[in-house]
C-alpha cells in the first residue's frame, strides 16, 4: 500500500512541476465541449437531451489522452525499466499508476463540470454527479491503466489505446450518460440506482481482472 | 488429428450442410407472419451461437497461454478469434437483412445487436493488437490479455445495453414449431462441424507457419 502511494506521490510531484498532463487534458475537454456546442447548437429544448452525452464524450476523450501519457512518460525516459526493477509486486505498480490517473481525471472533471453546467445553462447544484463521476472514473482508469501500459510498449500507441479502450468501456459510458440524464431531469435517486450498480459491477470486475493480468503486460 | 478422422469430419460436415440446406429451404414451412424471410433465422441464430462459443474458446485459450506459455494455446485462441469475428460479421449482416422487412429498419440500437457490435469491435481489436507488437511473443501476450478482458466484459455489456433498449424477438426457440426446431438443430450442428473444421485448418496453418519460420532461421544461421 505504501509502495503504491510512493508511485502516486512521485507522479503527482512531477505533474505539479511540469503541469503537462492535467492542464492539457483540461484544455482538451473544454475544447470538445465547445466543439459539440457548435455541432448541436443546443437550444433550450435540445440541451437536456444532448448535455449528458456531450459531458461524457468530453471526459472519455480527455481520459484517453491522459491515460496515453501515464505510461508514455515512463517509456520515453527509460523510467519503466527502473520502476520494474523496484522490489515490488507488479500489481503495486498498477495500483499506483491507476491512482494517479484517477486523481488527474477527477481533478479535470471537477473543474470542467461546473463550467459545463454554466455554459449549457443547467442546474448548478447536482450532487449526484459526484458519485457518478467517481464510479465512472474508476471504471475508466481500471481498464485504461492496463491498456495504457500495453499500448506504451508498442509502435503507434496513440491509436492503439482508443481502439482497445472504447469497446471495453462502453458499459461505463452508457451507464454514466443515463445516470447523468436522470440527475439533470431531477428525477428520484432510485431511478439511477441500476445504472450506478452496473458501473459498480464493472469497477469491481475490472479492478480484480486488471490486477491479475497486469504483470503480463509489462513483462520484458 | 489423423487423416482418417479428418476425412470423417469432412464427410460429416458436408452431409450436415446439405441436410441443413434442404431442411431450411424445402422442408421447413414458411413462417405465418414473416414469410420466407424468417428462414434467415436458421443461419443467423447458429452463427451467433457459434461466434459466442468461439470467443469462449479464445478466453480459455488466452488463460492457458498466459499460464503455460505454450504457443499451441495462443494458436488456438487466435484461430478461434478469427473465425468468431467472421461469424459475428455474418451475424451483423444477416440481422439487418431480416430486420428491414420485419421491423422496417436495417438497424436498431437494441441489446443483442448492440452487444454483437461491441463484441465485433472487441475481437477486431484482439486481432489488431498483435500487429502492433514488436515481437511475436509480446503480441501473443497482449492478445491473451485482451482475450480475457474482452470476454469478462460480455455479461456487463449485455446487462447495460439490455437496461438501455429492448426490441429483439425474445427466445423464439422455446415456442418453435417441431419442424422448425429440427431445422434449427441440424443447422446448428452443421455450423458447429464447420467451426471445428475451420479451427483444424487454421491451427494447422499456424503450426506450419511456425515451422517454416523456424527452418528459415536455421538456414540463415547456417549460411551466416
Amino acid at each position: 500500500m505504501n509502495k503504491a502511494l510512493a508511485i502516486l506521490g512521485k507522479d503527482v510531484l512531477s505533474e505539479l512541476r511540469s503541469k503537462e498532463i492535467v492542464v492539457s487534458i483540461l484544455f482538451f475537454a473544454l475544447l470538445v465541449i465547445v466543439v459539440f456546442n457548435f455541432a448541436f447548437d443546443p437550444g433550450e429544448d435540445t440541451v437536456k437531451l444532448v448535455a449528458p452525452g456531450v459531458l461524457w464524450v468530453a471526459f472519455t476523450f480527455a481520459g484517453v489522452l491522459g491515460l496515453n501519457r501515464t505510461f508514455a512518460v515512463e517509456k520515453e525516459k527509460g523510467c519503466l525499466e527502473g520502476l520494474m526493477l523496484c522490489p515490488v509486486d507488479r500489481a503495486i505498480i498498477y495500483w499506483g499508476k491507476m491512482a494517479v490517473s484517477f486523481i488527474f481525471m477527477l481533478a479535470v472533471e471537477a473543474v470542467i463540470t461546473p463550467i459545463f453546467l454554466l455554459l449549457f445553462d443547467l442546474p448548478l447544484f447536482v450532487p449526484e454527479l459526484a458519485l457518478i463521476a467517481v464510479l465512472a472514473t474508476v471504471g475508466f482508469v481500471s481498464v485504461g491503466t492496463l491498456f495504457s501500459a500495453l499500448a506504451a510498449s508498442t509502435r503507434s500507441r496513440d491509436i492503439l489505446l482508443p481502439i482497445l479502450f472504447f469497446p471495453i468501456v462502453i458499459p461505463v459510458i452508457i451507464s454514466a450518460v443515463e445516470a447523468t440524464q436522470v440527475a439533470f431531469d431531477g428525477k428520484a435517486f432510485s431511478d439511477m440506482v441500476s445504472w450506478l450498480g452496473i458501473m459498480g459491477a464493472f469497477d469491481a470486475v475490472f479492478l480484480v481482472v486488471s490486477t491479475l493480468v497486469f504483470e503480463f503486460v509489462i513483462e520484458e | 488429428m489423423s487423416k482418417r478422422l479428418y476425412n470423417l469430419l469432412l464427410a460429416f460436415s458436408f452431409v450436415l450442410m446439405i441436410a441443413a440446406l434442404y431442411l431450411i429451404f424445402i422442408y421447413a414451412p414458411a413462417e405465418k407472419e414473416m414469410g420466407d424471410i424468417q428462414r434467415i433465422f436458421y443461419f443467423h441464430v447458429p452463427l451467433a451461437w457459434i461466434a459466442f462459443l468461439a470467443f469462449a474458446v479464445v478466453f480459455v485459450g488466452s488463460i492457458l497461454y498466459l499460464w503455460k506459455r505454450e504457443s499451441k494455446w495462443d494458436m488456438l485462441a487466435q484461430s478461434s478469434a478469427e473465425i468468431g469475428v467472421v461469424f459475428t460479421t455474418l451475424v451483423l449482416v444477416t440481422g439487418p437483412i431480416w430486420a428491414r422487412p420485419v421491423w422496417g429498419t436495417w438497424w436498431e440500437w437494441e441489446p443483442r445487436l448492440t452487444s454483437s457490435l461491441v463484441l465485433w469491435f472487441t475481437y477486431l481489436a484482439y486481432l489488431l493488437v498483435r500487429s502492433y507488437a514488436s515481437e511475436e511473443s509480446m503480441g501473443a501476450r497482449f492478445a491473451a490479455v485482451l482475450g480475457i478482458v474482452g470476454f469478462v466484459n460480455v455479461p456487463i455489456v449485455y446487462l447495460s445495453v439490455n437496461l438501455w433498449r429492448t426490441q429483439h424477438p425474445p427466445h423464439l426457440v422455446n415456442n418453435l414449431d417441431g419442424s422448425m426446431l429440427l431445422t434449427l438443430q441440424v443447422s446448428l450442428a452443421a455450423f458447429t462441424a464447420l467451426y471445428v473444421l475451420l479451427m483444424y485448418h487454421s491451427v494447422s496453418i499456424r503450426k506450419l507457419a511456425g515451422r517454416v519460420r523456424y527452418l528459415k532461421r536455421l538456414m540463415e544461421e547456417r549460411e551466416g
